[in-house]
């Protein structure tokens, strides 16, 4: 069974080199300016080979305030946090302030001037929020300095402040639209100051989010949405056991179906194309097709798992971290603790399924597409279409949910290899649910093994974890991969917070035929699961409340120990509860910020769960938006207990059991814990992620506070398959 | 040829009468608001009013809809005001990615038609579209602020 499984050489890593090939050439740094008058995003483009127009910031003479976003909206909420960064600083009205999207032929074209677009990993406020700011303030500078100039006066008596610059020992106004003309031909200021966070006055409020109006009236925002003159539609199947091929299609048996365009053979795929989207799918359903299942046919999830335990036990697993000596730690403990845990592979279930629209003509291509990586998807266009990168040009629409998934660029692979085949006319690929459903890149599937000493007085004296995975970034950067550690896959066990003399760590890396990919919060989303259960079982040996039993192991670590203790204090830890309620609680700390949770449930008859209370503390260093960062708190218990409570990717004969969402199933608004609360506990200093961290420590909480009201310690998830049922 | 009427204009379509009724919205008609998210009437993201009840119209076939009254997320506004469903969506800033919203919010105009005063239990059973965002606590306050909304301007 385990030479069905062999290690992912997938097609993706083609596009990750192409993508890399565009970084290169297009270089790095950025350039700050100011273009005005708007709207000239067209004119811009023009005029970009001479003195360079600026990239973030367009003020009209209607004092209109345009903000330019590189970073894809997929709900977070970014879009409008990145621009109130840039508020902050340009002291412009509010009020007056919309957002455009760029595209990555004016990127290309200007030299990568707006950074980086790649949106994932919750980085596009901590990873841009310094040169946002810088632009915002830069453009400040130049509008006070183009005023004081107007009047004759010194730069130093006058005040930008809410779209209008004051000299204030005469009370003289001018409007930011007055004098951005102006404004745009002085040399660019060097090294303007920040605010401290402390004197912010629009960032750090609760902003009401710029693109919710045209989300609650329909507006055709998101890819699915895209409409061009004379486009046609796109329907696709594609091989149901990864890595196989297609054999043949009967496309006799569809000749004459109303609406068919063309049919297109890709390598592991085939799509119809036709006059609208159902009619497109509708003929691709009676389309005989013949697949060539490759080596994996036969592969279940019980292979897959079973291929995975021999990491468990392989006696040449490299080491990623050693500290001290765990065996002769363990031979002097009073208490040994010993678990192994599993996690299953999921799916992103984002609502909106994948799509993309594209229009080769000629050896241009154009692309519109909700792709949380639209210099990628540029590259994948460039390269599918064999044009040069100068001649394709992306356009990002908004997201229908991304979680990770749409950094992955099959889905323009295919749209731009469909748009070839029926030149001159843009088409629409759409993926049926179905094929979202059985052609992701799955949340890893994960076991991991843990063996603890604890001496007589209950403290750990050795930690011994094995951990074999599916590795990331043996598909998308296997440079990163160092002597058979991936560090990656180890988030969160590799740097675990707390102090244990005796560390060892080793990393056993399994991957099957099943691509996986990063879903939001990637190995923080099983890897804390594990490690916070099994620290709940070394507390629970030692006899210790697990509160406490975790204080003592953070002392060193100051911002983990604090925000364990903000979710303590928020729940009123060790305070008495109603009868036949249980606490449990969990710390994490991942991308750049940390998280504490602590649950409140009980469980009738050992199987019917009632969350009753949910406390989420974070600390993500500085909030831009707190109404923002709540919003995302909720939707981290929401995601995060969806992937908990039925979460579960399962395989038979090579291919995806499920299908859609009645067999893969998603929280609704009755399962939704009615007692959320959203503790924020900015500590200043640094910038940390906000759309991912809150989810790292939901999985332990509940899981402890189960153990708690139960005695039954959860080892393997999903709850539905423990005999658990929410109520 | 199908007739029908969404939001109020007249429209007639050369469709098969089994063509769900969201493709001849979306493809046909160009009303992008009611949105794909599964095919097969489980998510509701596709959710629209057939004669003011709420379906599911990815799994409703056109003929269904012929002869009646169709209204869409597009159709909502009256004179240019937001419905007040939508007004408590934008106060309680419920959509995060806003994909399913218009079926969301179609579900919640259709319960308020019905039931001006919903409880949370009231809200659980008939609203069961999915978020994927999970915007679900600020769906609930928006609904509560909706029905006080609606009928402080009845009263």
């Amino acid at each position: 069974m385990a030479q069905n499984l062999i290690v992912m050489t997938n097609s993706f890593r083609k596009s990750r080199r192409d993508f890399l090939k565009v970084s290169a050439a297009v270089g790095g740094g950025f350039a700050l300016q100011l273009t005005v008058p708007a709207p000239v995003f067209a004119q811009a483009a023009a005029k970009a080979k001479g003195p360079e127009l600026t990239a973030w910031i367009v003020i009209s003479p209607d004092d209109s305030v345009l903000i330019r976003i590189a970073r894809s909206e997929m709900g977070q909420g970014s879009s409008t946090g990145l621009a109130m960064l840039v508020a902050e600083e340009l002291e412009c009205d509010w009020k007056k302030v919309r957002t455009e999207f760029v595209s990555t032929g004016e990127q290309l074209r200007r030299n990568r001037v707006w950074g980086s677009m790649a949106t994932g990993g919750s980085q596009s406020i901590r990873s841009s929020q310094e040169y946002l700011r810088r632009a915002g303030a830069t453009a400040r500078e130049m509008l006070v300095a183009a005023a004081a100039k107007r009047w004759n006066l010194p730069e130093a008596e006058c005040l930008a402040e809410n779209g209008t610059i004051t000299h204030l020992p005469s009370r003289r106004r001018l409007r930011y639209g007055e004098v951005a003309q102006a404004a745009a031909k002085i040399e660019l200021p060097k090294d303007v100051p920040l605010k401290d966070p402390r004197v912010w006055r629009l960032a750090g409020k609760p902003v009401p989010r710029l693109d919710i109006p045209d989300k609650v009236t329909g507006k055709p925002l998101f890819g699915i949405d895209v409409q061009l003159p004379g486009m046609v539609y796109a329907a696709i199947a594609q091989c149901p056991v990864f890595r196989g091929k297609l054999s043949a299609v009967a496309n006799e048996r569809i000749m004459g179906m109303r609406g068919l365009i063309k049919v297109v053979r890709l390598d592991d795929a085939v799509a119809v194309v036709a006059d609208n989207w159902w009619r497109a799918n509708r003929i691709l359903k009676a389309l005989p097709i013949e697949w060539d299942a490759g080596a994996n046919g036969d592969a279940t999830t019980e292979s897959i798992r079973a291929f995975m335990r021999t990491g468990l036990d392989d006696t040449r697993a490299p080491v990623a971290r050693n500290d001290g000596n765990v065996e002769a730690a363990f031979d002097s403990a009073a208490k040994l603790v010993e678990a192994e845990y599993y996690a299953p592979f999921l799916n992103h279930a984002a609502l909106e399924p994948m799509n993309c629209t594209a229009l080769v003509k000629g050896d241009r291509v154009e692309v519109w597409a909700p792709t949380q990586n639209a210099e990628a998807t540029h590259a994948t266009a460039a390269a599918t279409a064999g044009v040069p990168q100068e001649n394709v040009n992306v356009h990002l629409t908004y997201l229908g949910g991304g979680f990770g998934r749409r950094g992955f660029q099959d889905y323009a692979r295919q749209a731009v290899a469909i748009a070839k085949a029926v030149e001159g006319r843009p088409v629409k690929l759409l993926w049926s649910r179905e094929e979202d459903m059985q052609h992701d890149y799955y949340r890893p599937m994960t076991l991991m093994r843990f063996k603890a000493g604890l001496d007589s007085a209950g403290n750990p004296v050795a930690l011994h974890v094995r951990d074999s995975s599916h590795s990331i970034m043996a598909g998308v950067r296997p440079q990163e991969i160092k002597e058979g550690v991936d560090r990656h896959a180890l988030g969160g066990i590799v740097d675990m917070p707390y102090s244990v003399p005796n560390l060892r760590i080793e990393f056993a890396m399994r991957n099957s035929h099943v691509p996986v990919g990063f879903m939001r919060t990637v190995f923080h989303s099983q890897n804390p699961f594990m490690r916070e259960s099994f620290v709940d079982e070394m507390a629970h040996a030692a006899g210790k409340d697990p509160y406490e039993f975790r204080r003592a192991l953070l002392q060193a670590k100051p911002k983990d120990l604090a925000v364990l203790d903000a979710a303590a204090r928020a729940s009123g830890w060790g305070s008495p509860l109603p009868a036949g309620v249980h606490r449990g609680i969990a710390v994490q700390d991942s991308h750049g910020s940390y998280a504490a949770a602590v649950f409140e449930v009980s469980v009738s008859e050992g199987r019917e769960l009632d969350i009753r209370r949910v406390v989420v503390a974070v600390d993500p260093g500085y909030v831009v938006n707190p109404d923002s960062a709540e919003a995302q708190i909720q939707s981290c218990v929401a995601f995060g207990l969806t992937s908990v409570l039925w979460g579960e990717i399962t395989l038979r004969e090579g291919r995806v059991e499920q299908s859609n969402f009645h067999d893969y199933r998603i929280m609704r608004i009755a399962e939704m814990p009615k007692r959320i609360e959203a503790v924020l506990v900015p500590s200043g200093g640094f910038w940390g992620g906000m759309g991912e961290t809150p989810l790292a420590p939901l999985a332990p909480a509940l899981c402890n506070a189960i153990f708690a009201a139960t005695g039954k310690r959860i080892r393997s998830l999903p709850l539905k398959n423990q005999g658990l049922r929410l109520v | 040829m199908i007739e029908l009427t969404v939001n109020g204009k007249p429209h007639s379509v050369d469709v098969e009468p089994e063509m769900p009724l969201l493709w001849v919205l979306r493809d046909v008609l160009d009303v992008k608001g009611p949105k794909f998210g599964c095919g097969i009437a489980q998510c509701g993201a596709c959710t629209v009013h057939l004669n003011g009840e709420p379906v599911r119209s990815c799994s409703v076939p056109v003929s269904a809809a012929a002869g009646q009254k169709v209204l869409t997320i597009e159709g909502l506004s009256q004179r240019g005001q937001l419905h007040p469903v939508q007004r408590a969506w934008i106060d309680h800033e419920v959509p995060q990615c806003g994909y399913c919203q218009s079926g969301q919010i179609m579900a919640a105009v259709a319960l308020l038609a019905k039931n001006r005063d919903p409880s949370d239990k009231d809200i659980d059973a008939a609203m069961t579209n999915i978020c994927r965002c999970g915007t679900y606590a600020r769906i609930r306050s928006a609904i509560h602020t909706a029905a006080k909304s609606i009928k402080s301007t009845k009263a």
